[in-house]
């Protein structure tokens, strides 16, 4: 190389061809610490999973230990603050059980049918439109879901429904699963539209060819060809109901019910635990501990649906990506 | 990895020299492959006995980069396979090919670019200077700043011009007297500075393809490397700006050593001293493989070459 | 060059146009308005929302609301200063938690992680797992841990670290989706000059990321600013004084907005409203600052 620039000044410059020119010629431990610092960050998450499960389940064996699973599991009285407390689940699990139910009914086809429209039928600029007001719909507070629920919901579901003045009760399930169907919908929507976007255009172009109509195409080869992710998006609105809590608290009402009727007031396992804690229990009585018995049974089951919804969407990644 | 068996590295300050006209023989049906010149190297006397059509007798032949038994693997497929280069100090060499005949491979591995590559693994040897580039001990980081390199498409940093031409001398911690002399000099040995001397601070995004990559050179020469690797550098630039970086080819031969990739063989017939053909063999299994078919004087490639597929190429037969 | 037509037929007059479009079925146009419909209930319903909490709380919505604390007895009286001011201490020590732990994370997953090692990709999946998790169960990790096991109580400290674990994941995956937007050819420009991988992450990556990470920063953070439950958890309530450090008890405006729909009378369910269009309002800042980045920075390359 002749005349190398006369400004430039390398000081660690070794001759080409010299001993050794091609080693390492600076230290840079800096690299090594950034490596670790970003590890530590990493592991973060990973120490949250572990303390989420130490703190729940260390106290639900504490639990257990005074209370049997065989009567938590298969109990049908709930009252652990109770003179004589009885700590059988399943007025919980029913309420749990019910309001998802009814959220899902409305979730489900409403999601399904808005990711169709959104991925199959409407023009771009309808879609900038639509995006980000499903958006603004999954970024409302729930406590503003709640108090919706409770303020509006309710008193228009008393008025439709003409009750014996009995029923439908101030807290009832039906307006807490109406309104968090609404809120899951724009999970389902998006995530459903993701895995139909992913399907590659050229099945639905083979489709057109052959003569299919828009609906045809639709329901016959992008939502069966996209219908992994679209479980995964459904098990992941399911396991968002099953999990929420403001909602519930406010709309549903706080007194275990094993009755199946939405329109009566039901307690989910969620709404046990914020009301619980919030109510100022002493650490490690039996009903201080009930709180993580019940979050640990709410951890396990969101943790399956999880599992399921993660392991689908790689599935439908992997074949299409 | 390099094979810790591998031939010994050459006399890092000799002048080695081969004809580089090496088919090697191998299992081919047609038979049509013969050995023609003797493997070792040759003294730079001996072999300018045998000197070949377009030798430029003024210049000794100084071999800067060699490469013995080279094959790339990416996870167990053999892309590359088994080739042996040597390429001459301040000479362009170009590698040319049809497509997938694995000459990119064979270049990301001079500056060890292939390491970014999950599962590409290295065979046989690539001494630079008589080092041997995948030696234990050698750091990347120090080949890439010796040996740089122009990608295929111009990928100038989403920065100021100025920027990008003071961001190796920047990474590399050099004390520089005056950041300003050394972007003018880069940009001026780039054929850039006229163009842009006014416009310094503004995005090296708004330039044209031509002078991004005539930036993209501007920048890797900032850095004082010894060998400028280019990845089809015209491939997406119209024939006005390649002629342009073609100009600038030849005046950069002159202090550095190059080596391009080119699908365009006008290209390397204009630009390179040397030439090495590529191609692809489809083996028993069916599984290609890149192979170099030979390696020898530009003129000679493109007049007389010595093995037929070469001349099939050439003369578009094939590719 | 002209090109002669081959001899046809005809079509015969009597036969219907061969390709004329007859229209779209009913059947069709059915399916389209159910469509459209799903997509209606939805939106009809954020409308509804939004024009109801409007109406409820616009007599509540003046300088009371921002000037005086809450109170449980004067409901003419009550304000939620303390509440905003909690939300804003909450919200900021949040983000100093959460966004660097986060978009470390995010970088050591997309530049570091050899995805073929089990330990990075359990990392990942866990991070995806913990994104579902309810954020009461996160109560429960933050009042056994921070605020009764460390002994921390109900304070902002505890609240800001509870909320950013809450965070975290929507931060790594977010900060990951910007990372990995960044054109391969810039990290292989950057590198092929001699510079290091981190400096390569640092003065290319990073820049070139920071419009994707901020707006997924604004996403998490909108995410947090509703979250009641978890402060309910924790043992957040009532609280008539601003935080003054993060030792201090506090209230926020989700569990305001909780406190005032549970109290009977009626003067609190407006009071409820109108801090709900302020919590709203807050958000929507939030979002406009995210699009605002969004446009301001379309991809470049």
């Amino acid at each position: 190389m002749s005349a190398p620039p006369s400004t430039l000044v390398d000081k660690h410059a070794v001759a080409a061809g010299a001993e050794g020119f091609l080693r390492q010629q600076r230290a840079r431990n800096g690299e090594k610490a950034v490596f670790v610092v970003l590890l530590l960050a990493a592991l973060v998450s990973v120490a949250t999973t572990v303390g989420i499960v130490i703190s729940l389940f260390v106290p639900a064996f504490q639990f257990f230990d005074e209370v049997p699973i065989t009567d938590f599991l298969f109990g049908a009285n709930w009252s652990p603050t109770f003179a004589n407390p009885q700590f059988g689940v399943w007025p919980l699990i029913v309420g749990t059980l019910l309001i998802t139910v009814i959220a899902s009914t409305v979730a489900l086809p409403l999601g399904l049918g808005s990711a169709v429209y959104l991925s199959e039928y409407a023009k771009d600029r309808e879609r900038r439109a639509l995006k980000p007001a499903l958006e603004v719909l999954a970024g409302i507070p729930t406590v503003i879901y709640g108090f919706f629920a409770l303020t509006l919901v309710t008193p228009l579901l008393r008025w439709i429904i003409p009750g014996d003045g009995e029923v439908p009760q101030i807290y009832n399930a039906l307006s807490a699963g109406l309104v968090m169907g609404i809120m899951i919908i724009p999970t389902i929507a998006s995530l459903s539209e993701d895995a139909m976007s992913a399907v590659p255009s050229g099945l639905r172009q083979g489709a057109f060819a052959l003569g299919s109509n828009r609906r045809q195409v639709s329901t016959r080869v992008v939502v069966p060809a996209a219908l992994s992710g679209i479980t995964a998006a459904f098990v992941l609105g399911i396991s968002r109901a099953i999990g929420e809590t403001m909602i519930v608290v406010m709309a549903a009402g706080l007194q275990p019910n094993t009755s199946w009727n939405p329109l009566e007031i039901h307690q989910t396992m969620t709404a046990f635990i914020a009301a619980t804690a919030a109510g100022d229990i002493a650490t490690g009585t039996v009903v201080y501990k009930t709180i993580f018995a019940v979050g640990a049974l709410l951890f396990v089951m969101t943790f399956v649906m999880n599992m399921i919804s993660i392991r689908l969407v790689r599935k439908y990644r992997e074949v299409y990506e | 990895m390099s094979d810790p068996n591998g031939s010994p590295s050459p006399p890092a300050t000799s002048s080695v020299f081969t004809t580089g006209t090496r088919i090697r023989v191998h299992e081919s049906p047609a038979g049509a492959m013969t050995e023609s010149t003797p493997d070792q190297p040759v003294s730079v006397a001996s072999a300018s006995a045998g000197v070949s059509d377009g030798e430029d007798a003024d210049r000794a032949y100084e071999s800067v980069i060699t490469t013995r038994d080279l094959s790339v693997f990416y996870g167990s497929y053999q892309a590359v396979r088994e080739v042996d280069m040597n390429f001459g100090k301040n000479r362009i060499t170009a590698m040319i090919g049809p497509s997938g005949c694995g000459k990119s491979t064979v270049l990301r591995c001079f500056n060890r670019m292939n390491d970014l590559i999950a599962g590409a693994r290295v065979e046989g040897t690539i001494t630079y200077h008589g080092q041997d580039v995948y030696a234990p001990d050698v750091d990347t980081i120090e080949v890439r700043r010796r040996v740089g390199m122009v990608f295929q498409k111009p990928n100038p940093f989403p920065k100021s011009i100025y920027d990008n031409v003071a961001y190796g001398p920047r990474v590399n911690g050099w004390k520089v007297q005056s950041m300003d002399d050394v972007v003018e000099e880069a940009l001026t040995r780039a054929a850039l500075w006229d163009e842009v001397k006014d416009k310094l601070k503004e995005s090296a995004l708004a330039l044209s393809g031509g002078q991004q990559q005539r930036l993209c050179i501007a920048r890797c020469i900032a850095v004082q490397p010894d060998v400028i690797l280019m990845d089809e550098p015209c491939a997406s630039l119209d024939p006005i700006a390649t002629s342009k970086i073609e100009d600038l080819m030849r005046e950069l031969a002159d202090d550095y050593t190059i080596i391009i990739v080119t699908h365009n063989m006008q290209q390397a017939a204009r630009v390179s001293d040397r030439t090495a053909f590529f191609t692809a063999d489809v083996d028993d299994d069916g599984v290609r493989h890149g192979r170099l078919v030979e390696m020898d004087w530009t003129k000679k490639i493109f007049t007389n070459p010595s093995d037929p597929r070469t001349e099939g190429y050439i003369s578009g037969r094939f590719g | 060059m002209t090109i002669t037509a081959p001899p046809t037929s005809p079509p015969s007059p009597v036969d219907p146009p061969l390709l004329k479009a007859t229209g779209e079925p009913l059947r069709e146009r059915a399916f389209k308005w159910m469509l459209w419909f799903c997509m209606a209930v939805g939106l009809i319903t954020l409308v509804v929302l939004i024009t109801y909490v409007l109406i409820k709380g616009w007599g509540r919505l003046d300088s009371r609301l921002i000037q005086n604390m809450p109170s449980s007895v004067l409901p003419e009286t009550a304000g939620a200063q303390s509440a905003i001011t909690g939300t804003l201490w909450l919200m900021t020590f949040t983000a100093i938690w959460s966004l660097p732990t986060g978009i470390l994370a995010a970088i050591y997953l997309e530049e570091y992680a050899d995805p073929n090692r089990w330990y990075n990709r359990a990392i990942e999946i866990n991070v995806l797992n913990l994104a579902a998790v309810p954020s009461i169960v996160f109560g429960i990790l933050g009042l056994a841990f921070i605020s009764r096991g460390l002994g921390f109580g109900p304070t902002v400290l505890t609240g800001s670290i509870t909320l950013a674990l809450l965070v975290l994941p929507i931060v790594v995956i977010a900060s990951r989706e910007a990372i990995r937007a960044v054109p391969q050819s810039i990290r292989a420009g950057s590198l092929a000059l001699g510079a290091t991988h981190w400096q390569t992450i640092y003065r290319q990556v990073l820049p070139a990321a920071i419009p994707g990470i901020a707006t997924g920063a604004i996403l998490a953070l909108s995410r947090a600013i509703g979250e009641a439950a978890p402060l309910l958890m924790l043992g957040v309530s009532f609280v008539r004084f601003n935080p003054d450090g993060l030792m201090s008890t506090f209230t926020a405006l989700p569990v305001q907005i909780y406190n005032w729909t549970t109290e009977a009378r009626p003067e609190y369910t407006d009071l409820a409203a109108a801090a709900s269009v302020v919590l709203l309002v807050l958000l929507l800042a939030m979002n406009s600052v995210a699009i605002y980045i969004r446009n301001k920075t379309q991809r470049r390359w």
